[in-house]
């Protein structure tokens, strides 16, 4: 499963152009704190949040993750987006709630 | 990497410049994974060095990242002019924090830097002149010791 097929699967709006949709995902972490994500996410994961500041592509770097996807109808700030094009970070956003989201992420991580 | 030498340098970090936050760190990463320094050794190293500079940004005036890379081990000093903290232990705390409400909906504040730096550390210090400032030390060591 690659950022493409679950950006289709989940509706999602990709908000960036250089980062890499034929990445493989490996799984998923969800938080809205930086330093759990820090912490707790695993290279090569998506990573679900609320953030729309610019800190997230520096945490999306340091961990090596596949992509953001940022819920509930929020978008990315001008500046986020220009460090995620900088950096190679793909962003998605969604027009559902986290829970939606990452429910549906679980099914088709699952299968 | 060729024994004996020691690679070294330092960045500048600026309280307040949540604009530039992760760079040092960043580029420190791509620092050591050019060394050939294995990825395991890389995301501790990583994961210690932002949560520091991250505190610096958070809590400090102004910092300077130094850092040393010898054969056996990776060095990293935070040395800030700031506030500097009260009571370590405290600060050591999993959960404790000071940061205001507006960096905490940033999602920093949740009092895990510290922590975080100490788990991803080999040897980890901090030193700090309320006032002053801070030192943070943190080694990371490369080379396995031998059983
Ligand atoms: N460089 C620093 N200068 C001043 N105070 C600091 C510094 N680093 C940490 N602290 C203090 O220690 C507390 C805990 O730090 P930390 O575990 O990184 O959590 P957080 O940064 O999320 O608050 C901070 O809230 C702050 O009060
Ligand atoms: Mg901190």
């Amino acid at each position: 499963m690659n950022v493409r097929d679950i950006v289709e699967r989940l509706s999602l709006e990709v908000k960036t152009a250089k980062g890499d949709l034929q990445r493989e995902v490996r799984g998923c972490y969800i938080s809205d704190l930086l330093s759990d994500v820090m912490a707790n996410a695993r290279e090569g994961e998506l990573w679900i949040t609320l953030q729309t500041h610019p800190n997230i592509i520096a945490v999306a770097v340091l961990k090596n993750l596949a992509g953001i996807i940022i819920t509930n109808k929020r978008t990315p700030e001008e500046e986020t987006l220009k460090k995620a094009g900088d950096e190679g970070v793909t962003i998605a956003v969604s027009q559902s709630p986290t829970f939606e989201v990452g429910g549906k992420l679980y099914t088709i991580l699952q299968c | 990497m060729s024994s004996g030498r020691a690679i070294e340098g330092s960045f500048h970090l600026t309280g307040g410049d949540f604009t530039n936050a992760g760079a040092a760190s960043s580029e420190l990463k791509s620092i050591l994974t050019n060394l050939g320094i294995s990825l395991a050794i890389v995301r501790r190293a990583a994961i210690a060095t932002f949560e520091a500079e991250m505190n610096v940004i958070i809590h400090a005036v102004a910092g300077v990242m130094y850092y040393q890379v010898t054969a056996d081990s990776i060095k990293v000093i935070l040395n800030d002019m700031g506030p500097g903290i009260p009571d370590i232990g405290l600060a050591m705390q999993e959960g404790y924090s000071t940061a205001p409400d507006w960096i905490r909906e940033m999602g920093w504040g949740a009092g895990m830097g510290l922590p975080n730096m100490k788990k991803n550390s080999d040897e980890f210090k901090v030193d700090s002149v309320v006032g002053e400032g801070t030192t943070v030390e943190i080694v990371i060591r490369i080379k396995e010791e031998s059983p």
